[in-house]
């Protein structure tokens, strides 16, 4: 990144140390370099502070987890019971609720996201693809405790009425499908997260469909092949890392969302197979259950739960850099 | 031949449903943005009062009152968060664009993505361990460093990407007629880049001034005012969240009101950051 284009203007006042023997030259050159050099540390301080700050939720986060961590150690990830009255804390009811809907949420986001991205990347003429593009990205701008509240105000009960039925009997036959459905489940947290994320994958998939080379289309179609032959056989296979890079980057800000999953996963630390039960999210119980946390014990259980969010979250995060910048020059500024 | 001319048509057909399945996905995401602007439009304005803009919340079951603390409170906090987070983020931005050397610069980038992606409820765990912790109360402040963090990576990001636009005639300009470096980016590259610095900066509040997680419990919440930046303060997101999840029709009302001024300025500061920067953008030599 930080190429060759910005090092020439670097390298220039270095070059202008001057002879010494000019006694105004010189004061004017240490006058240029003092200024320099604060301008220097001031901005160099700035930059150490980013990298201390994040190094500080690490240190932060496993220094106040230390009596979860020692009193549970791995039994904390693998634990099925959160019981804070009887000083047991195990976190996989929650990671099973935050796994699952972010799965299911991104099955749902990521057909639909990459159809908008082709449409928008190869058939809507650039005025449109633009105007409809900062429309499709006001939505990320929408705060999730906005997108909880239409979930809970309008969502569930359209869900209700019209789409669960139909599943139900579409797909009662499976495990997924069965039991009750009051409204607040996984499976209407993952529809809220499935919106939610749609934004971030239909923008980065279509900044890489758009950076794929022209010739690669105009070759298949020389061929004969139709427009649609072109863009699945051709472009989509040549965009493939950057997409599945912002499929990465959607999983990251799903498993990490907490207002809207909060508001209608239904709060329960269960784990069922079917999608229509309620369930909890690691977000979820740290939103809903920090200030109320009396032990230390409990607060440093909760704050485990936020140091593993952390580490999956990062992890993901990673990969989706990895397969952006390499699939193409442009990574998101998201 | 016709076993031909019905594969030809078979592929027809596939492209115009398949291209048409494409324009139903955008038309549809477009159409859930128009839904949740339309919805709130109607119960918003509807629930909207002069009162919830002037008055403090009544108790519960009581008609009435407004959310004027969380007004003040969301303000007082963005705010708090501007001055933390956007001065750290320019200067490390500028440093990425000016200074930056390729290892640590790489690093600096590097974090600068990591701290982007991590969730915003941990940043809220991080304030409260950092300052609610050792301070022994709920606070404005906490939550203004809460948010500000929040604020540092798209703050550097949007700074280092509008330095590097400015034409490198201009440095060269300024060099050559003897200025010292830290004059030159004074004077010249970072006015040149401002517009695109302050629309940064914009896009960046809208951004987490909807953020609710942070605050839970850092800002925590009052039904009062709250008087300086050490007491704990109501904010309009989490005093949306708060009555959405109340059984009193009163408040989910005034949930409703909140809502939908919290996303008319949302994005109302997203489409004029939208306008500056498409305008503004042959730019150069001001």
């Amino acid at each position: 990144m930080s190429g060759p284009a910005t090092a020439a203007p670097r390298a220039m006042p270095r070059k202008a140390r001057t002879p010494e023997r000019y006694s105004g030259v010189r004061a004017f050159a240490q006058r240029r370099l003092v200024g320099d050099d604060v301008a220097r540390a001031l901005v160099g301080l700035a930059a150490i502070a980013i990298i201390a700050i994040t190094v500080m939720i690490v240190v932060e986060l496993w220094t106040n987890s230390e009596l979860a961590r020692h009193k549970f150690g791995w039994g904390f990830i693998m634990g099925k019971v959160w019981d804070p009255n009887a000083d047991t804390f195990g976190v996989l009811p929650y990671a099973y609720g935050t796994i699952v809907t972010s799965v299911l949420a991104l099955l749902i986001a990521v057909p639909i996201g990459v159809g908008a991205a082709i449409f928008l990347s190869e058939l809507a003429p650039p005025r449109v693809s633009d105007a409809l593009t900062f429309a499709i990205e006001l939505l990320a701008a929408v705060p999730s405790v906005i997108y909880g509240f239409i979930g809970i105000f309008v969502l569930l009960p359209f869900l209700k009425a019209y789409i669960v039925p139909p599943l139900r009997a579409a797909l009662g036959w499976t495990p997924l499908f069965t039991g009750p459905y009051y409204g607040p489940s996984m499976f209407s947290a993952a529809v809220v997260l499935a919106i939610m994320t749609l934004p971030f994958i239909v923008s980065v998939s279509r900044q890489v469909l758009l950076a794929v080379p022209h010739e690669q289309r105009e070759g298949a179609l020389a061929l004969g092949a139709t427009r649609w032959e072109t863009t699945w056989k051709v472009v989509v296979p040549f965009a493939r890392r950057g997409i599945i890079g912002s499929v990465f980057l959607a999983l990251a800000r799903a498993l990490g969302e907490t207002m809207a999953v909060t508001m209608v996963i239904g709060n329960s630390p269960q784990i069922k197979a079917s999608l229509l039960a309620p369930g909890y999210s690691i977000a979820a119980v740290i939103a809903n259950e920090f200030s109320e946390a009396t032990t230390d014990l409990y607060k440093h259980a909760l704050i485990e739960s936020a140091l593993v969010l952390f580490a999956v979250t990062i992890i993901f995060n990673g990969l989706a850099r990895l397969l952006v910048a390499g699939g193409s020059r442009q990574a998101p500024a998201q | 031949m016709t076993a031909e001319a019905v594969r030809v048509h078979r592929r027809k057909l596939v492209n115009n449903v398949m291209l048409g399945a494409t324009g139903v996905c955008a038309a549809g995401i477009v159409g859930v943005l128009l839904f949740i602007l339309a919805f709130l439009l109607i119960k918003g304005a509807a629930s909207l009062d002069l009162n919830f803009f002037t008055q403090l919340p009544k108790p519960p079951g009581e008609l009435g009152g407004g959310l004027a603390n969380a007004i003040v409170g969301s303000a007082k906090i963005l705010g708090l968060a501007t001055l933390f987070g956007v001065p750290i983020g320019f200067l490390g931005g500028v440093y990425l664009a000016e200074y930056g050397s390729r290892g640590f610069s790489f690093a600096v980038r590097y974090t600068t993505d990591l701290l982007n992606g991590v969730p915003s409820i941990v940043i809220g765990v991080f304030a409260y361990t950092l300052i609610v912790m050792r301070a022994k109360h709920f606070s404005a402040f906490a939550g203004g460093v809460a948010l500000g963090i929040m604020m540092i990576p798209i703050s550097v990001r949007s700074t280092e990407e509008f330095l590097r636009a400015v034409p490198v005639g201009l440095r060269e300009g300024a060099l050559a007629l003897g200025t010292p470096k830290w004059r030159m980016l004074l004077t010249v590259v970072i006015p040149a880049a401002r517009d695109g610095i302050l629309t940064g900066v914009m896009l960046n509040l809208a951004r987490v001034a909807g953020e609710t997680a942070p605050l839970l419990f850092t800002s925590l919440g009052n039904a009062f005012w709250s008087p300086g930046i050490n007491s704990p303060t109501a904010t309009l997101p989490e005093t949306i969240f708060h009555y959405s999840q109340s059984a009193d029709p009163d408040w989910n009302r005034q949930a409703w009101a909140g809502g939908f001024v919290l996303l008319m300025l949302i994005l109302a500061t997203n489409v004029i950051a939208r306008v500056i920067v498409t305008r503004g953008r042959p730019k150069g030599i001001r």
